[in-house]
């Protein structure tokens, strides 16, 4: 028997309790486990690799975890993105002259505009997020494609092929091949980063969650719910416009349909990463380990050879698992502080 | 005589606000179009004819159905996301069944005995689906869009699985004949869709469950209160899902005589634009079959119209984007601004 007190008992339980212990376990029992079956697996040019090819969802999965944290939704980020990509690669093709800064500046202007249009028609039409934004992604998709002709984008100046091979950390390979952590993949941190303080330490995010806790009781309390919605939304259409930018940059074509299609891949980390869909919960660090754990499990299924059309019944099947998980734990942690305060 | 008829229809108009405006809606789509096509084609297409009712006759059952299955989880403000796909899961299973005994039963004679075994089981099995979907967010308390964006995921993943993402085709021509088919003209698609409506109008609004079901879209508190087990309820409520997405199944299996893991994709957001066009809240409680049959032909019309208007496809998509969000627009402004008919009757 231990015999704590109380309050350190509900602390170990916070503590272990915590979603973001469990993913990291969970991740930590992965790796070992693939890298028994593969030793080739845990090598830091395949580590690195995944970081770089997860670098896109994970930009999303920030921007959907603030607007899921404000009691919103928002399904049509992906079409937002392919809209900024369209956009930037249009004019770099036409104007290859333009300064970097003005190109990269683009998709991102995009990207916020789109956003906070979402933010606006959910907040005056006082309609459910998922209608509208199911409705927004059809017409930006169908209209871009329309217009596009579904044409693919490619061929763009040298500075946009270079970019994305700076490396803040070098290595060479056995066959003198460079590989390291990309530029890419620290801007994804930055963006985690900034994101991590702006939920914690800043009045913004605090009133995102409180937004996402209790709409009604956000209001009474005097937050102004239009600037926070057109916040949350633009934030995760800003993100949409870097995801879209970052994509562009590790592929170097615009395809109109390589990223609409797959929303769900981001929605399933961010949920798995525990924040929650009624809004009010999720952490920044959770979101991250949630987008690393499906880019680890992608990576592995492919090492173990398992045929890609398994993988969605993997994603689909842990997605469910762990909504599951965090809503039951979510009504014991209920019913245990109901039982601690009947004490 | 003229007098009482116009008075009926007032008073229906005044009972049903929320669909009231359809009919004429109906009638302006079809007059624009039926103009517009004799204008752009010069004459040689007919927007009024009979090979275009004949195509429209051919989609309407199965977008009904699906329309009909997202509805009926609509009303208890919940929504089911996984409709397509458990309609392809379910097409692809009775699909294999055919594919792997269809020879078989053929030579022994037995190809009808097989065709009702399969139906009745793709029927059963997308109950099972749909009671899945019921069981999430009943028992585990997931919220609707959650479960079935989960179970949309897995179900096209299955799928997938099954098929390898191949097509797989190859249907006994008996089976065919469901979609082919017609009585005195009439598709056999057709009736069952008109048949399936009737039963699930009078469901709704004649039997407890359905009086239960809309009661629980408008107050779970207070239905709980009044002693309906909600847990029953919604699990019945998206295993009725379910079984229209069978229905539906059946019908697109017979139509294009294939299956595959990513048929009709694009239909989801059009069962949500026929809902809400229909006159369903998305936030429950409110909505009638006959306001989504007539939302059902407003969109069938403006599909074959722009069709015969050679207008792409994508544009045809943003457009329905575009009138969801135009139908949210107008209600949530009618609801802030009521007119003068329905001010003076609350005065």
């Amino acid at each position: 028997m231990i015999n704590s007190s109380p309050t350190v008992q509900l602390r170990l339980q916070r503590l272990f309790g915590q979603n973001e212990m469990v993913l990291l376990l969970v991740l930590l029992g992965m790796v070992t486990a693939i890298t028994i079956v593969s030793p080739r697996f845990l090598g830091p040019e395949n580590l690195f690799s995944i970081l770089l090819s997860a670098s896109y969802t994970g930009i999303f999965a920030i921007g959907f975890l603030l607007v899921l944290v404000s009691g919103g939704l928002d399904v049509s980020f992906t079409a937002v993105a392919t809209v900024a990509q369209y956009v930037m690669g249009t004019v770099l093709i036409a104007n290859p002259d333009i300064p970097p800064a003005v190109a990269v500046l683009l998709p991102l202007v995009v990207g916020v505009a789109l956003g906070s249009l979402n933010a606006l028609l959910i907040h005056y039409l006082n309609a459910p997020p998922i209608i509208i934004t199911i409705a927004n992604l059809n017409i930006f998709f169908g209209l871009l494609q329309f217009i596009t002709g579904g044409e693919w984008l490619n061929g763009f100046p040298e500075w946009f092929d270079h970019f994305p091979q700076t490396y803040v950390i070098s290595f060479q390979n056995a066959d003198g091949v460079s590989y390291g952590l990309s530029i890419i993949v620290v801007i994804w941190i930055a963006v985690a980063v900034v994101a991590g303080l702006l939920m914690h330490y800043f009045k913004a995010g605090r009133k995102l969650y409180a937004m996402g806790g209790n709409l009604e009781a956000a209001r009474r309390a005097g937050i102004d719910i239009l600037r926070y919605r057109i916040f949350a939304y633009g934030f995760l259409g800003f993100c949409a416009g870097l995801g879209g930018l970052v994509h562009t940059f590790i592929t170097q074509t615009v395809v109109p349909n390589t990223l609409v299609g797959h929303e769900f891949d981001v929605v399933a980390a961010v949920v798995l990463g525990g924040a929650s869909i009624f809004g009010g919960s999720g952490t920044v660090v959770g979101t991250v380990l949630g987008v690393t754990l499906l880019a680890v499990l992608g990576n592995a299924l492919t090492i173990m050879k398992v045929p890609t059309y398994w993988h969605e019944v993997f994603v689909g099947g842990i997605v469910i698992l762990s909504i599951a998980i965090t809503t039951l734990s979510a009504i014991a942690a209920r019913n245990r502080e109901k039982k601690y305060h009947a004490q | 005589m003229l007098n009482k008829i116009l008075e009926a229809s007032r008073g229906w108009g005044r009972r049903n606000a929320e669909m009231a405006a359809l009919p004429f809606l109906l009638l302006g789509v079809v007059a624009v179009l039926s103009i517009a096509t004799e204008i752009v084609s010069e004459g040689n297409i007919h927007f009024l004819s009979v090979e275009n009712f004949g195509a429209m006759a051919a989609q309407i059952p199965e977008l009904g159905l699906l329309s009909l299955a997202m509805m009926v989880t609509m009303l208890t403000a919940g929504i089911n996301l996984s409709i397509i796909s458990s309609a392809n899961l379910v097409g692809v299973g009775m699909a294999v069944t055919f594919v792997t005994f269809g020879p078989g039963a053929a030579a022994a004679g037995m190809t009808i005995p097989l065709i009702v075994v399969t139906i009745v089981g793709g029927l059963l099995f997308s109950v099972l689906l749909g009671w899945f979907n019921g069981l999430l967010i009943a028992k585990l308390k997931i919220t609707p869009v959650l479960a079935t964006l989960g179970t949309m995921i897995l179900y096209e993943g299955l799928t997938l699985a099954i098929t390898k993402g191949y097509v797989i085709s190859g249907m006994p021509e008996e089976f065919l004949n469901i979609a082919a088919g017609s009585f005195f003209g009439i598709p056999y698609a057709l009736i069952l869709f008109v048949v399936v409506a009737i039963v699930i109008a009078y469901v709704l609004q004649r039997r407890p469950f359905g009086r239960q079901l809309y009661m629980l879209g408008s107050n779970q508190t207070a239905t709980s209160f009044s002693a309906v087990n909600i847990d029953r309820v919604i699990i019945k409520t998206y295993m009725l899902s379910g079984l229209l997405v069978g229905f539906a199944a059946i019908i697109m299996l017979s139509r294009f005589s294939s299956a595959n893991a990513r048929q009709g994709t694009s239909l989801l957001l059009v069962t949500v634009l026929i809902a809400v066009l229909g006159g369903t809240d998305p936030d429950g409680g409110f909505g009638k079959v006959l306001g989504l049959v007539m939302a059902l032909l407003i969109m069938q019309a403006i599909t074959s119209g722009l069709n015969l208007l050679s207008i792409s496809s994508f544009l045809t998509l943003g457009l329905w984007g575009a009138l969801l969000i135009g139908v949210i627009a107008y209600r949530s402004y009618r609801a802030k601004n009521p007119g003068k008919r329905a001010k003076s009757l609350a005065a």
